[in-house]
C-alpha cells in the first residue's frame, strides 16, 4: 500500500531522515519506534505533504505522492494525526468532526460513519455540542483519531498517539486503535514509547538519528532484547 | 447626559468603523500569518474609483455616479478585485515565508498601490459629493446624529452579523475559523488552502469597500492616504484584541475608536492635538497588562 525507498529530508543541512525504506501493507498496523530526534515525525510529516524530501521515493496505492500538497494527498486517502493532537481549540465538537468530513462527497454514507465513531468514541457524543479545547487530553486524543477516520483513510497515520496521556487513556487508545485495524484500517504508527508496541503492531521499525537500524516482524522482535537495543543503540556498539 | 450620549454616538461610530478595518486585518492574519497593510490601500482606492481619473481637484463622478446598490456593488466589485490581484501576485508566493518577510510585502505593495494613485489621479487631495442627504443630523430623541453615523453603526452591525452567520453557519465557514486557529491542520483535513486564503481577501475587500463608502461619505474627500489612518488604528485594534481571534479584532476595533473619541472630548483643550499619543499609551497599558491581548486564541489550559 505504502512504498517509502531511499527517503532523505533536510532542515538546512541537517539531515533528519537519511535513506530510509519502508514498506506498508494493506491491513497491516505498522510501528515506527525512536528517541527523541529520531526523525519519525519528520517522516509522517513529509509523508502528508507537509515537509518536501530532499531524495527518495514515496509511493502509495503504486502512484509517487513525493511533494504531493497536503489537501490532495488527504483526498488521496492518506490522514495523519499529528503529534499533539492538533484539534480546532475554539471549535466545537460537532465543528471539528465536520472539517474531518469536507472532503467526502457521500453526504449519507459520511453520516453513518460519523455515528461509528461516535460509537467507537462515546464520549464524543456527550461533549458533541461543547467546545472541544475543554476536552482532556484523553478525550482531545479521541477527538483527533475520530476527525480523521470521517475521511475515511486508507492509511491512518498517528504521531505518538500515547504522548502526554494517562496510563488508562492510553490503554483506551490503544485499544481503539486495535479495533479499527481489526476492522481492516491500515495503520503507520510513531511512537518514542516501545512499551505498548507489540500489543497492536505487526512489524516494527526502529529509527535513530533518520536511518533505520532494525526492521522486523513485531512477532520476531517479541522475544529478545532486539528492538530495546537497536532504539538505544547497543547493537551498534557491539557492531563497532 | 445629552453631551456624553452624543459623544458616545460618535464613538461607536469611529469604533464600528475600525472595527470592520480590525475584521479584515484579522481575517487575513488568522489565515495567512499576514498583516496587511495594504487594506488601508484598499480603502484608498475603492474611494478613488467613484470618480473619473483626473488632475481635477473636483473630478466628476464615474462608478459614484451609478444609482446606490449599483454604485455599492461596483466600489465592492473593483476592491474585491484587486484584493485578489495581491494576493495572487504578492502574497501566494511568499505564503510559506516567515511572518517578517509577509509584512515587508505587505508595506511594498501598500507603497505601490499608493504611488499608482497618484499617477493616476495626481497626489492633492479632491473633494467628492457622495451622499450628502446623509451628512444631514437626525433627530433621535433629543440627540442630533448625523445620518451617517447611523448607518455605519447600522452597516456593521448587519456585516458582523452576516460575517458571524456565514463563519458559525456555513462549512466554507467553520472551515476559514479551523484554518485561522491552526493552517497546517485544516491542509492535513483537506481544506484547500488558496481556497480559504481567497475567500479571506474577498471578504477583505468587502469591508475595504464599505469602510471606502463611508469615509467617502463622512469626509467628502479623496486622499492618497485616508486609509493609512484607520488602518494603524485598526491594527492596534487587532493587537490588543487578540492577533488571530476575530472577536478580539472587532472588539479592539470598537475599544480604540472609543478611547479615541472620548479622549478627543474630554482632554484638556491643551493636550487634545496629542489624543493620538493617549490612544497608543492605552494600547501600551492594554498588552502590558494582557500581552496576548483581551481574547486569545487557544487559551485553555493544555489537558492530559
Amino acid at each position: 500500500m505504502l512504498d517509502i525507498t531511499d527517503l532523505t529530508v533536510r532542515y538546512g543541512k541537517l539531515t533528519a531522515l537519511d535513506e530510509v525504506t519502508i514498506s506498508v501493507a494493506e491491513g497491516e498496523a505498522v510501528f515506527v519506534v525512536g528517541p527523541n530526534g529520531a526523525g519519525k515525525s519528520t517522516l509522517l510529516k513529509t509523508l502528508a505533504g507537509l515537509l518536501r524530501p530532499a531524495a527518495g521515493q514515496v509511493a502509495f496505492q503504486g502512484r509517487p505522492i513525493n511533494g504531493g500538497a497536503p489537501e490532495r494527498l488527504c483526498r488521496g486517502g492518506l490522514a495523519l494525526v499529528p503529534e499533539g493532537r492538533h484539534i480546532f481549540r475554539t471549535l466545537t465538537v460537532q465543528e471539528n468532526l465536520a472539517v474531518g468530513m469536507m472532503i467526502r462527497r457521500d453526504k449519507a454514507a459520511a453520516k453513518a460513519d460519523l455515528d461509528r465513531v461516535m460509537d467507537l468514541f462515546p464520549i464524543l457524543r456527550d461533549r458533541f455540542g461543547g467546545i472541544a479545547g475543554n476536552l482532556s487530553g484523553g478525550e482531545q486524543q479521541q477527538l483527533a483519531i475520530a476527525r480523521a477516520l470521517l475521511q475515511r483513510p486508507r492509511l491512518l497515520m498517528i504521531d505518538e498517539p500515547s504522548l502526554g496521556l494517562a496510563p488508562l487513556v492510553i490503554d483506551q487508545v490503544y485499544a481503539s486503535l486495535k479495533a479499527l485495524n481489526a476492522d481492516g484500517l491500515t495503520l503507520l504508527v510513531v511512537e518514542q514509547s516501545t512499551a505498548r508496541v507489540l500489543d497492536l503492531a505487526t512489524r516494527v521499525h526502529v529509527l535513530r538519528g533518520g536511518r533505520v537500524v532494525l526492521s522486523d516482524t513485531a512477532a520476531a522482535l517479541a522475544t529478545g532484547d532486539a528492538m530495546e537495543e537497536a532504539y538505544f543503540g547497543y547493537a551498534g556498539q557491539a557492531d563497532a | 447626559m445629552r453631551n456624553f450620549l452624543q459623544v458616545m454616538i460618535d464613538a461607536v461610530a469611529l469604533g464600528s468603523l475600525l472595527a470592520l478595518v480590525a475584521l479584515a486585518i484579522g481575517l487575513v492574519f488568522g489565515v495567512m500569518r499576514l498583516i496587511n497593510f495594504a487594506q488601508g490601500d484598499y480603502i484608498t482606492i475603492g474611494a478613488y474609483a467613484l470618480v473619473v481619473p483626473t488632475a481635477s481637484l473636483t473630478p466628476a463622478l464615474l462608478i459614484g455616479a451609478l444609482p446606490v446598490a449599483l454604485m455599492v456593488a461596483g466600489i465592492m466589485l473593483v476592491v474585491v478585485l484587486l484584493a485578489l490581484a495581491t494576493e495572487r501576485a504578492a502574497f501566494r508566493p511568499l505564503r510559506d515565508s516567515d511572518p517578517a518577510t509577509l509584512l515587508i510585502s505587505s508595506f511594498a505593495v501598500s507603497y505601490f498601490l499608493q504611488h499608482l494613485v497618484m499617477l493616476i489621479h495626481t497626489g492633492r487631495p479632491k473633494s467628492v459629493g457622495i451622499g450628502q442627504a446623509l451628512t444631514t443630523p437626525i433627530d433621535i430623541m433629543g440627540l442630533r446624529v448625523p445620518g451617517i453615523q447611523v448607518v455605519t453603526m447600522a452597516v456593521t452591525a448587519a456585516l458582523l452579523i452576516a460575517l458571524v452567520l456565514f463563519l458559525k453557519r456555513t462549512p466554507l465557514g467553520i472551515q476559514m475559523r479551523a484554518a485561522a486557529e491552526n493552517f497546517q491542520m485544516a491542509r492535513l483535513l483537506g481544506v484547500p488552502a488558496n481556497r480559504v486564503i481567497a475567500v479571506a481577501f474577498v471578504i477583505s475587500g468587502v469591508l475595504g469597500a464599505v469602510v471606502s463608502l463611508l469615509l467617502v461619505v463622512q469626509t467628502g474627500t479623496l486622499s492618497i492616504r485616508m486609509g493609512l489612518m484607520p488602518v494603524i488604528f485598526a491594527f492596534f485594534a487587532t493587537v490588543i484584541g487578540g492577533m488571530g481571534s476575530l472577536a478580539g479584532a472587532a472588539l479592539g476595533g470598537f475599544l480604540v475608536g472609543v478611547a479615541s473619541v472620548l479622549l478627543q472630548s474630554y482632554l484638556p483643550e491643551g493636550l487634545r492635538p496629542f489624543r493620538d499619543a493617549f490612544v497608543f499609551g492605552l494600547v501600551i497599558v492594554i498588552l502590558l497588562v494582557r500581552p496576548k491581548g483581551l481574547i486569545v486564541i487557544g487559551a485553555a489550559r493544555e489537558r492530559v
